[in-house]
């Protein structure tokens, strides 16, 4: 348990550390590891980055474009796989993980010249698109497994008390399924967020921020990487503190 | 005036026909209890009444209203769930509160109501809990106000006592029993538990793979049980079968188990005799012979086998020929393990069973 969280924290702890460092300090030796005064130096510089503020928009955007998608697609097919019997359903369940077989190396030249003829080229909808096949196969089997898990006599019993199919969804299995589906939620954010590959491919001016930073690395400097990696951690550490709250709280109402 | 009939309903689920034309009407007010083993359709058949399942064949009646293709809020049913279904995201009062919620009744009075319900199952002081923190019986209770709060024509419960423990279901037995009273509304129970049935209903279905085979009182049920089925399912021990041949000895009438003779009831001559000669089989309810430790007149010989001490009364186990029978005796019958026994059977309680059918043969008229 120490050794992992060893692990993970580690270098996000330097990076931070890098990050709030003096740009001179940066360049001695031997570095302090603790940095003589806490300055915002390199984050401004970052930030005021020619482009970096654009590209975080763009990112924010696709990342909740992503969410919101793979959330309502990929929720009600969950529940229709985990109530329903179909012909086809374990066809679809497997077909749902093809469409992560095929490397997206080989999807992008198709995928560029297709999204230039219909003009979702170098859109921040379009890299939310491709996020959103990413993210989905994701979003449908593990909301799959949480309405699985949650028991059929609620429903019914709410059905009894007078629900329709639709208020017993809303009343009942929406709020036990919540805590998972915001789980799958930052899940399909945090893709979003760091995907890089289809980012950079299919964007040229409207760069998501992985994909401007990789642009970037042509020749960077200390602590622009730094204070680049620092801000890339960042929104995925506030998004899961945040939701993770609100999952802790849930969960331990409503589970079991 | 609530009557819920049945007619003809089937219900498959691929090729397993859970439920099989079954034939039912329950009348105004009555304690119906659905009775059988487990897989018997008995649940099936209470989901059908309730809209959780769609009928294969068949007419669902709900009052003179045919409910058979209505949604289940529709109906006018409520249930009680074996899991007790209880909403773990709402507080017990949410719960009490959820189906008038949905009918739109005035908050002040749900509130009325969700009391006086609480208040009713005398879990008044748990309206702020929320489910985790009550105990299975607790819950249970809960499952029972949130289905009477909407005052349903109809009332199912889906053995709601089979999840709390053996003293718990016999209080809440009695209490169910007491609240149906009071609130006399029509009520369907299922339950595989023969004393549970025997207790609280005013009519018991018993039912075996998709079929109602007996609907009476309890106690015709358990005196004169239609087939072999019945009398082996209802009963703490059921009743005991014993292979016999039916003849005339002195010019009456009766049976011969091995070489002693067992005259029969006068009423049971006339079909009896029909089958002189023919092999039958004699059902006796454990408690209707008088067991002796020492030779009698005009009683059966058998070796005990085994007796088991259960306070109020003894059970012993014998064997009568090839067969094994249960029978119930006084606490302090004294009796070993190889000793003989020699039963005195109440002739009067002797019911006959068709060998091949299993069926039971009615006395005449």
């Amino acid at each position: 348990m120490i050794l992992i969280s060893v692990w993970t924290l580690l270098p996000i702890i330097f990076i931070a550390l890098g990050t709030f460092t003096p740009r001179l300090e940066l360049y001695q030796w031997p570095k302090p590891i603790i940095p003589s005064h806490f300055t915002l130096e390199s984050f401004i510089n970052f930030a005021q980055a020619y482009g970096v503020m654009d590209a975080l928009k763009n990112s924010i955007l696709a990342a909740i474009t992503t969410v919101v998608l793979s959330i309502s697609i990929g929720a009600p097919a969950g529940y229709a796989l985990a109530r329903f019997k179909f012909k086809g359903k374990d066809t679809f369940r497997i077909g749902v993980l093809v469409t992560r077989m095929f490397p997206i190396a080989v999807l992008s030249i198709p995928l560029a010249s297709l999204y230039l003829y219909i003009g979702l080229y170098d859109t921040v909808l379009g890299v939310a698109f491709i996020h959103t096949v990413f993210a989905y196969p994701f979003s449908i089997l593990i909301s799959m497994s949480i309405f699985a898990s949650i028991p059929k006599d609620f429903e019914e019993a709410a059905m009894v008390l007078g629900c329709n199919r639709l208020q017993a969804f809303w009343y009942v299995v929406l709020p036990l399924a919540a805590p998972g589906l915001a789980a799958t939620a930052i899940f399909s954010f945090v893709i979003s967020w760091n995907e890089v590959f289809a980012a950079s491919i299919l964007t040229l001016y409207n760069r998501t921020l992985p994909a401007f930073i990789v642009s970037r690395l042509e020749a960077p400097t200390l602590d622009f990487l730094l204070a680049s990696g620092f801000f890339m951690i960042l929104p995925a550490i506030i998004f899961i503190y945040i939701v993770r709250k609100q999952l802790l709280r849930m969960w331990g109402i409503a589970v079991k | 005036m609530v009557e819920v009939k049945l007619e003809n309903v089937s219900k498959s689920f691929g090729k397993v026909k859970a439920v099989n034309k079954v034939n039912m009407l329950v009348k105004h007010g009555e304690f119906l209890v659905l009775l059988g083993p487990s897989g018997c359709g008995k649940t099936t058949t209470l989901r059908c009444i309730a809209g959780l399942e769609q009928v294969d064949e068949g007419r669902i009646f709900i009052g003179d209203e045919d409910v058979t293709n209505l949604p289940p809020a529709k109906r006018g049913v409520s249930m009680v769930f074996q899991s007790y279904a209880v909403f773990p995201h709402m507080t017990v009062f949410d719960n009490i509160a959820f189906g008038l919620k949905l009918r739109k009744v005035p908050a002040d009075h749900i509130k009325k109501k969700v009391k006086e319900a609480a208040e009713l199952l005398r879990i008044g002081d748990l309206l702020d809990r929320y489910p985790h923190q009550l105990s299975g019986g607790q819950r249970q209770r809960v499952a029972v106000a949130r289905a009477i709060t909407v005052e349903p024509k109809v009332l199912l419960m889906d053995e709601p006592l089979s999840n709390v423990d053996a003293l718990l279901r016999l209080q809440m037995r009695a209490e169910l029993k007491l609240l149906q009273r009071k609130l006399g509304a029509t009520t369907i129970y299922v339950t595989h538990d023969q004393v549970e049935a025997m207790s609280i209903g005013d009519r018991i279905a018993v039912m075996k793979d998709g079929k109602i085979i007996q609907c009476d009182k309890p106690m015709e049920i358990y005196e004169n049980p239609a087939d072999v089925f019945v009398g082996g399912f209802i009963g703490t021990p059921p009743m005991n079968f014993i292979d016999a041949v039916v003849c005339k000895a002195n010019g009456k009438i009766g049976v011969k188990i091995d070489e002693f003779f067992l005259e029969a009831p006068q009423f049971f001559a006339k079909e009896l005799e029909k089958r002189e000669g023919k092999e039958i089989l004699v059902g006796i309810r454990p408690e209707n012979v008088e067991v002796e430790n020492k030779p009698v007149k005009n009683a059966l010989e058998a070796k005990n086998l085994i007796a088991e001490m259960l306070g109020s009364n003894k059970i012993i186990t014998v064997q009568i020929g090839e067969k094994i029978a249960k029978f119930v005796v006084p606490p302090d019958f004294e009796i070993e393990p190889d000793e003989k026994v020699w039963l005195k059977i109440e002739k009067e309680k002797v019911r006959f069973m068709d060998k091949s059918t299993g069926k039971a043969i009615l006395p005449a008229g």
